[in-house]
């Protein structure tokens, strides 16, 4: 029992992180119709910036915090320089300016900071949680931190003018104008909070997976695999789905004999496959009640 | 004296495809004119030439300032509120979402407030179904939304694409005296596109009919309505 709690929360964990990885996708796919393959990268890249502020000795939270802004600026640049121009380009353009994107960042960390593994530290450490055996203080912050954030985030979309008005340009970009939204802005906003989601993602699971370019191969995969599950175009889906295969990762890896570190992840594949072929819509993703 | 809104020699193309050939239109504030003409004749287009959505050449002034050239967004923050074809419903989100999105231009949250509550005491419906998605509104409601939401730019000028589309007529009969009132209570100017040319043909007190892209007739919209010609040839009833 102890035991199936423990990996349940520690799956919970790495869902939350996967949550974060899939909301990301999810927000850009829903403003321009495109999965961002390059959003591993970026967070992989944003991380490596971090680590490099506290190289030059500036502290944990500061740090932390300054990424997430350098890392929303990025996006912001990223759409500017490289999508907006495709905006009307066929789909195997962009599939190309996604696959550029990501090699020139994977390359880049690889050339600046080189492949070796690097620790990244934990901003609480790694003790017993509140002197309990069953999570780790770093489990803990995974969790706590990501919540908070998917938290704010969905008071920024439900309450705010400019969350309303990201929500109409996705949606419906000419009528978006045609209330007088300026969609190009919401877009790059949206690249900007996705570019930030995934930062905060990287940071919290370097420690874990340590601090490497190829670092967030397989967490893009499960954030795929998350975003998938929920539907693709559901915010709310896609966290519940990072959730849930966090969660049937660790417990299939811990409980299902023969199932080794090794074959998780193809395992977590083969789920997401299976629900797709009874519910293509995901398990969140619902039919728009609509009328014409 | 110049018109409040006027547009001159405007050539609009869809990609190659000339949609309009130097049209040349002009409306008094304050007044209700209508765009008439057949299937594929050029009055969305020239909706759409006016709100800077489409490839335009000519000029377009609004009470004597230039628009032509500007963006859409900035075109609408300058006060023209645009309905176009189909509606342009944000159908996932709320009837409150809705009509907060045709605010978005404006800053004055006390007035945006009151503007609400006035919307849902001009169409009651609006209220029963504010937190329901817009999607789930019957046609006639939808309709009704759209012109709330378009009302919520306080607008100097109004565009509407065929509001009268899909409704019953009884509908359309309310709606069309809602437009109505709006027009000499609110003072908002109006430009409206119509198939249904008798009931607009009612509303408004100028008329231009549309053929392939060019003006092919305009005057007093009780004129235009007497004209037997111009009724069999372009209005067909
Ligand atoms: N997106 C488009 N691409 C190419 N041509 C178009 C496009 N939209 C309209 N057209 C062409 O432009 C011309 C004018 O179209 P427009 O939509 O303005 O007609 P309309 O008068 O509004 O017709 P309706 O009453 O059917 O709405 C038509 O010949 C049409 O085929
Ligand atoms: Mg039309």
């Amino acid at each position: 029992m102890e035991l199936l709690i423990g990996q349940t929360l520690s799956g919970l964990a790495n869902g939350a992180i996967y949550a974060c990885i899939a909301l990301a996708l999810v927000m850009i796919y829903k403003t321009i119709d495109h999965l961002n393959i390059a959003q591993g990268e970026m967070a992989m890249i944003s991380t490596f910036f971090a680590w490099q502020l506290m190289e030059w000795g500036v502290p944990y939270w500061p740090a932390f915090f300054l990424t997430i802004f350098v890392a929303f600026c990025g996006g912001v640049a990223i759409d500017r320089v490289l999508f907006r121009p495709l905006a009307k380009a066929p789909v195997l353009t962009h599939l190309a300016g996604f696959v550029a994107l990501f090699m020139i960042l994977n390359s880049v960390a690889g050339l600046v900071w080189d492949f070796t593994i690097k620790p990244f530290p934990y901003p609480f450490g790694t003790s017993p949680f509140l002197g309990s055996s069953l999570i780790s203080t770093h489990q803990a912050a995974m969790i706590g931190i990501s919540m908070v954030l998917l938290f704010l985030l969905y008071l920024f979309f439900q309450f705010t003018r400019i969350g309303l008005a990201m929500r109409a340009a996705a949606t419906l970009p000419e009528s978006a104008r045609l209330v007088g939204i300026r969609t190009g802005r919401m877009v790059s906003l949206g690249w900007g909070m996705a570019s930030a989601i995934g930062a905060v993602a990287g940071m919290l699971i370097a420690p874990v997976v340590f601090l490497e370019p190829n670092m967030m191969a397989g967490i893009l995969l499960y954030g795929f695999a998350a975003a998938v599950l929920g539907g693709l175009s559901s915010p709310a889906g896609a966290v519940a789905g990072g959730l849930l295969v966090g969660v049937f990762e660790n417990l299939v890896g811990t409980f299902v004999p023969g199932v080794g570190h090794e074959i998780k992840l193809p395992l977590a594949l083969a789920l997401i496959i299976a629900v797709l072929a009874l519910k293509p819509n995901g398990l969140f993703g619902r039919k728009i009640t609509q009328r014409v | 004296m110049s018109a409040f809104l006027e547009a001159k020699d405007l050539d609009a193309f869809y990609g190659q495809v000339q949609a309009l050939h130097g049209l040349s239109l002009s409306m008094e504030r304050g007044t209700i004119t209508t765009l008439l003409g057949a299937n594929g004749a050029g009055k969305t287009t020239t909706l759409r030439a006016i709100c800077n959505m489409i490839r335009t050449s000519g000029t377009i002034s609004l009470n004597g300032q230039r628009i032509s050239g500007r963006s859409t967004e900035r075109i609408v923050e300058m006060g023209v509120a645009h309905v176009p074809q189909g509606r342009g419903t944000f159908t996932t989100l709320s009837v409150d979402e809705n009509l907060r999105l045709g605010a978005m231009t404006r800053t004055d949250h006390r007035g945006i407030e009151d503007d609400i509550e006035k919307m849902f005491a001009r169409f009651p419906i609006l209220k029963k179904r504010r937190s329901q998605q817009a999607g789930t509104l019957s046609g006639g409601e939808q309709q009704m939304l759209a012109v709330a939401r378009a009302l919520m730019l306080r607008p100097q000028l109004m565009l509407l694409d065929e509001p009268s589309f899909g409704l019953a007529p009884l509908v359309v009969q309310e709606l069309f005296e809602i437009l109505g009132q709006v027009n000499r209570d609110d003072g908002v100017s109006i430009l409206v596109v119509e198939q249904n040319a008798q009931l607009a043909l009612k509303i408004a007190t100028k008329a231009y009919v549309i053929a392939s892209g060019r003006i092919a007739m305009s005057g007093a919209a009780e004129e235009i309505a007497q004209d037997d010609e111009v009724r069999k040839s372009y209005l067909g009833y």
